[in-house]
């Protein structure tokens, strides 16, 4: 699923201009850049933290809707979310493992988020409060992140693509399985309806500030998009976002949440409102209403986990220290 | 004893008749429970019917800085290409 603008990297790089100059041109020919590759000190920090903050946003992001497994109100529902969370685990995986291929490891990620040090989307600090929230999520969440993870298939580092192609096979069920439940709420009961609606009033907005900072506040776009790490402008993105949705909501027959979104002829997309930015810093610093739960969650499941891992690791000296004395 | 759990790199073969390739890595404390791993987060949907796991330290790799003297080289023998030979036409396709 998840994810979102990058947020606070420093690209700078010690490297000579000469070094730095050799590196853009492979950048600029389209070559990919491979884990042992000489790449600049900015270059490799800037993708170590995007790679994570990304990795973490899949794990963080299972708890919200893990939070429904057992309320689904059918077999197949709960069988489609069931595979749906365990999909985001998978892509937290991938995603580990090709941040790791940078030299930094899965454990030394793990504590910077139990520790509270690594970000992650800040979608995952609301709480999921209806069933509904399950139809939104996979509809926009999903959606939203679609937007984002497409161009990053095209990422100029290879262990980044190459995840991100898998993680795009996979999400386009997420999404039409969300889209199929709001759309069976919007078909239904008056108070179904209403379930969905406040549901999507609930979400639209935090699902649009998932693209990050307007173009004009964010100050490390250019190099990125210069290293093709990045493909495209967040406010690009957030415009595909919202003109892809838009019909999606109409036919659904529900009220996006935004009195100022209307067509504009001339740049042939959706204008929309003001958006909340003192809102989207205050989560994406980790004053989301369950910010703090998200944490606690992930540390419990990390602990409870602790003595498999030691079990694990117990059995496999064994086994080792066995095949030794029997050789 | 390190409790960093070992790297794997998983090789997956799509269906009989191709060979495995590689798809990705995994942490797992023995061959046992990475092939189980392996299987749950790179099997999910028909990718393939058969899984190698090979310890990551195993590997060996060309170094990159080396790659112009490695792999260049080859650019330049085109005799090692069918092309570079001229077969008059009236021989039909050889
Ligand atoms: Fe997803």
């Amino acid at each position: 699923m998840y994810s979102q603008g990058l947020i606070g990297s420093d690209t700078s790089s010690e490297e000579t201009p000469e070094f730095l100059a050799a590196f853009q041109k492979r950048i600029d020919a389209e070559e990919k850049v491979e884990p042992n590759d000489p790449m600049p000190s900015g270059y490799r920090r800037t993708l170590v933290r995007q790679i994570g903050q990304h990795a973490h946003s899949e794990i963080v992001g299972m708890l919200p809707e893990g939070n429904w497994i057992t309320r689904a109100p059918t077999l197949r529902r709960k069988a489609a979310l069931l595979a749906k969370v365990q999909d985001e685990g998978g892509h937290g995986l991938y995603l580990y493992s090709a941040a790791e291929t940078l030299g930094v490891t899965r454990k030394q990620m793990t504590e910077e988020l139990l520790e509270g040090r690594a970000k992650y989307s800040s979608i995952f600090n609301y709480p999921t409060l209806s069933w509904a929230d399950m139809g939104t999520i996979g509809w926009l969440v999903d959606g939203a992140a679609i937007m984002n993870q497409i161009p990053l298939c095209r990422c100029s580092f290879g262990p980044y693509a190459r995840a991100m192609i898998r993680v795009c096979k996979e999400e386009s069920f997420h999404q039409r399985q969300g889209y199929e439940i709001v759309m069976k709420l919007a078909q239904g009961t008056p108070a179904q309806r209403e379930m969905a609606q406040d549901s999507l009033n609930r979400w639209w907005w935090p699902s649009i500030m998932m693209f990050g900072p307007h173009d004009s506040d964010s100050q490390h776009s250019d190099q990125n998009m210069e290293w093709k790490i990045k493909r495209f402008s967040n406010d690009e993105l957030r415009q595909k976002f919202i003109d892809a949705t838009v019909p999606q909501a109409e036919y659904l027959g529900l009220t996006l949440p935004d009195p100022d979104l209307k067509w504009n002829e001339d740049k042939g997309g959706y204008d929309h409102g003001k958006i909340d930015w003192d809102e989207f810093w205050a989560v994406v610093k980790g004053h989301g209403p369950m910010a703090r739960d998200r944490i606690r969650d992930r540390r419990k499941a990390w602990e409870d986990g602790a003595w498999v891992r030691e079990a694990a690791l117990a059995h496999a000296e064994k086994r080792q220290a066995r095949k030794v004395a029997a050789e | 004893m390190s409790n960093e759990v070992p790297l794997w790199e998983v090789f997956i073969r799509p269906r009989n008749g191709l060979a495995h390739k590689h798809v990705g890595s995994l942490h797992a404390t023995d061959e046992v429970m990475a092939l189980q791993a392996a299987r749950d987060v790179y099997t999910r949907r028909g990718e393939g019917n058969s899984i190698w796991v090979v310890p990551s330290v195993a590997i060996t790799a060309s170094d990159p800085d080396q790659a112009a003297e490695n792999f260049e080289p080859t650019g330049d023998k085109i005799y090692r290409h069918p092309t570079f030979y001229e077969i008059p036409e009236e021989v039909g396709h050889m």
